[in-house]
């Protein structure tokens, strides 16, 4: 095959996943280093941006000071692009493509040909995403959130923006049909609803949430897409002012229109950002614990109901806008039950450890980061479903801390955990373990200065999204030394993250060589065809003969026993 | 191993071929975009003081035509696959090229009830509920002209598979029907909705 039709044009899904997993993690390197410029802005406000700062031109950047508009625009792509560009297409789709297949020993996705569309979409839709930098007026700049009708009157680039979600939509629909599709219908023989590995199952559910939730968001996009360019005023209420000019339109919108169809979708996005991670983190805790997993039956129902769940909850992003008590105590009362399974799966995963042998390796060492941090910030999302404290810490760092400990030092963990731990299976080679715990301790001690701080500056009443990190706001004075140490360990973390860059280069040609196909001896069916696999993955016919987990089974000659493996007698 | 399984035949413990699963799970995605978007409307109308009645700016009669010609539609595409279940590939090509015939009829009827509106200064700007009439009656159009691509390709090139595949060509045909049969009910909700309440 030539070279565009097997690495460019490829439907295997190996090769897609890898697209992914590649173009993710390229973006997400971009959104964090948007964030660093943008934390050297919040650190010392108005001060010239040493050695870079005059890069970026006289319109973004004159003298090396960052604009108050280049803030806004940098702010909304950065959780633009980690959400949708960078964290999903990782956790979702680069790990589910490479591994979902292989896991319920299928030979490839349902739909080979439906799964390289979808990552073309996603590849245009990210690109056009940033060519929102280079239109007039810049990218777009009212948040990932894009709330009218701010967004409505916004430049040019919300525009770009709003094309481009709806690239990223379509692109996500298309493969979560695809996942779901081939986890109907591809398991193997014997490949039961109750032997599938715990991770397949995160994908099924974040499947049906990409399925069900976003469509709403392309509706939302397209009336708003219709506002900007079709003068339509479908998010524009009547009698509004812009600059002190009444705005020319017909009014009579909704700007709660936007923000209801907004979190229908945006809060099951936060479990399509949270469950794959935690899939991958049980196959590691599985495997180095070498025994079963605590309650994997429970751990499935848990997740089942708290996808069902997460569709009835969206409003507790909204206690603020005058909804009601009525309909605020229906959604803080969902929001405190929805949080029953996550503490279960969790729960799980710990009363899993109890008297294990661990082997410490540094895949296990950022699956066992991930509890306490998933574990923070989950702990630190409660005081934000209940609608009488959410009023103090709505739109403050608080919410900034809260959710960046489940994505940062928990999805993005799972994620280095689940590299350090498939690679062998992409490569043949393993990751060098020296280098690994060089990037795990710097990246865990860096990953709580940078946010426990924001928990702090958050409960102290600091806001967010403010252009000069709060320094004009007499009550942020006291917390203000706070910006100081969290930027200085941004940049530390950045730092770090090259020797995890090195580390995966050198590995992939220098690596330690594994000489057997299951270097970790694990229990799952992907180890069971060769590293890394040919096209068609398995190389004999496969089925599963027993559940996902059976490690140090009693009178068994080794500590683990494949799902491959045929029952004796 | 390196074909798909259950391309063609059911899977026996899912009871589904793996396309006739991956349309049904487009159309709940589809539910849920016409969904929202008739939410919205819902929204838009309880908060207004002064939402028109759609009989009073929008063709009845027209639109009731145009509700005959796509039901109509709905019974050809199935007479197509049943031609096809009793081998019979040129009726299912007539029954095929009928159903794409509503479909541009539906198109054309549509075309005029748009210029009509434009001509008296009835734009999507004009009022939220003219906004919603042409979002939801926009994007419905567009379903109605991507169903006519898929059965262009089904009558022309895509007929080649029924020499080399037949069963998986009438699968293609069942599939491709379902999704107009979904077209043809988003369309029998918008017309009540928009056309008489
Ligand atoms: C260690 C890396 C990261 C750092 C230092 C960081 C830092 C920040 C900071 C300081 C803000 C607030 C900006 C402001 O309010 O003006 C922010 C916002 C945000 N971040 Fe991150 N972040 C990181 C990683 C991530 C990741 C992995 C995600 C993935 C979901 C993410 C998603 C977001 C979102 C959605 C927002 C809100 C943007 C908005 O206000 O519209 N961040 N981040
Ligand atoms: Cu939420």
């Amino acid at each position: 095959m030539p070279f565009w039709r097997k690495y460019i044009f490829s439907t295997d899904h190996k090769i897609i996943g890898l697209q992914y997993g590649i173009t993710g993690f390229i973006f997400l390197l971009l959104g964090f280093m948007m964030i660093l410029l943008m934390r050297w802005q919040l650190a010392y406000p108005e001060q010239p941006l040493p050695v870079i700062g005059t890069w970026f031109g006289e319109d973004f950047m004159p003298g090396g000071i960052m604009t108050p508009d280049f803030y806004n625009q940098l702010g909304a792509m950065h959780g633009t692009i980690m959400v949708f560009l960078g964290i999903v297409p990782l956790v979702f789709a680069a790990f589910g493509n490479y591994l979902v297949p292989l896991q319920i020993g299928a030979p490839d996705m349902a739909f080979p040909k439906l799964n390289m569309v979808s990552y073309d979409l996603y590849f245009i839709g990210g690109v056009l995403m940033l060519c929102g930098f280079f239109v007039p007026g810049g990218a777009a700049s009212s948040g990932w959130t894009s709330y009218p009708p701010l967004a409505d009157i916004a430049p040019i680039g919300q525009t770009v923006w709003l094309i481009g979600m709806v690239f990223l939509i379509n692109s996500s629909l298309l493969a979560a049909i695809n996942f779901i599709a081939t986890i109907f219908q591809l398991r193997a023989p014997g490949m039961t609803w109750m032997r599938l590995p715990f991770f397949v199952w995160a994908q099924l559910v974040t499947g049906f949430l990409l399925l069900l939730a976003f469509p709403p968001l392309e509706g939302a996009s397209i009336l708003q897409l219709l506002d900007r360019v079709a003068g339509t005023s479908f998010f524009l209420p009547s009698g509004l002012f812009v600059s002190g000019q009444p705005m020319n339109v017909a009014g009579g919108g909704s700007v709660l229109l936007w923000q209801h169809l907004f979190w229908f979708l945006g809060h099951p996005e936060v479990y399509v950002l949270i469950l794959p991670a935690m899939g991958i983190v049980t196959e590691i805790i599985a495997n180095n614990i070498r025994k079963p997993i605590w309650g994997y039956k429970t751990m499935v129902y848990s997740i089942v109901v708290l996808g069902f769940l997460s569709f009835i909850v969206w409003a507790h992003h909204m206690y603020l806008t005058n909804m009601g008590p009525a309909i605020s105590v229906f959604f803080q009362a969902t929001t405190m039950i929805i949080s029953i399974p996550s503490v279960v799966i969790l729960t799980a995963l710990f009363i899993s450890l109890w008297g294990a042998s661990i082997r410490f390796n540094t895949a296990m060492l950022f699956a066992l980061a991930f509890l306490p941090m998933f574990g923070i910030g989950g702990l630190t999302g409660l005081p934000l479903g209940l609608s009488a404290a959410d009023i103090h810490l709505h739109d403050t760092y608080y919410v900034i801390g809260h959710f960046h400990y489940v994505v940062a030092p928990g999805t993005i963990f799972a994620l280095f955990a689940g590299i350090y731990y498939w690679f062998p299976k992409i490569t043949g080679r393993k990751m060098n373990e020296v280098l690994g715990h060089l990037h795990f301790w710097p990246s865990f001690v860096c990953m709580n200065f940078i946010f426990f701080p924001m928990l702090i500056q958050g409960l102290a009443g600091m806001s967010r999204r403010l252009y000069d990190g709060g320094s004009s706001y007499a009550i942020n004075q006291p917390v203000l030394h706070w910006n100081v140490v969290i930027s200085i360990a941004a940049f530390i973390m950045g730092a770090v993250q090259l020797v995890f860059i090195f580390n995966v280069i050198w590995s992939m040609f220098r690596g330690k060589r594994i000489h057997d196909d299951n270097p970790w001896k694990a229990t799952t069916l992907e180890w069971a065809c060769p590293s890394p696999p040919g096209h068609g993955n398995f190389l004999t016919p496969v089925a599963a003969y027993r559940g996902p987990y059976e490690y140090s089974v009693p009178g068994a000659g080794e500590d683990f026993t494949p799902q491959y493996q045929k029952q004796e007698k | 191993m390196d074909a798909i399984p259950y391309t063609v035949h059911e899977r026996p413990d899912t009871g589904l071929f793996n396309a006739k699963l991956g349309i049904w799970l487009f159309l709940s995605a589809e539910v849920m975009l016409f969904g929202s978007l008739f939410s919205s409307y819902v929204l838009l109308r309880i908060g207004s003081p002064n939402w028109p009645q759609g009989a009073s700016l929008l063709n009845i009669p027209l639109a009731t035509l145009n509700t005959v010609v796509l039901i109509a539609s709905s019974v050809t595409v199935v007479l197509a696959w049943a031609s096809l279940r009793m081998k019979n590939l040129q009726r299912c090509k007539l029954y095929l090229g009928l159903t794409m015939l509503c479909a541009f009829i539906f198109l054309i009827v549509k075309y005029f009830e748009y210029s009509a509106k434009f001509a008296h200064g009835l734009f999507p700007a004009t009022n939220n509920f003219l906004g919603i009439y042409f979002t939801l009656t926009g994007l419905h159009a567009l379903h109605v002209a991507g169903g006519i691509v898929v059965m262009s390709y089904l009558i022309g090139p895509g007929s080649k598979m029924w020499r080399t595949d037949p069963e998986r060509f009438t699968n293609r045909i069942e599939v491709a029907g379902l999704y107009w049969h979904f077209v043809d009910l988003v369309w029998i909700f918008l017309f009540p909705v928009l056309y008489l309440l």
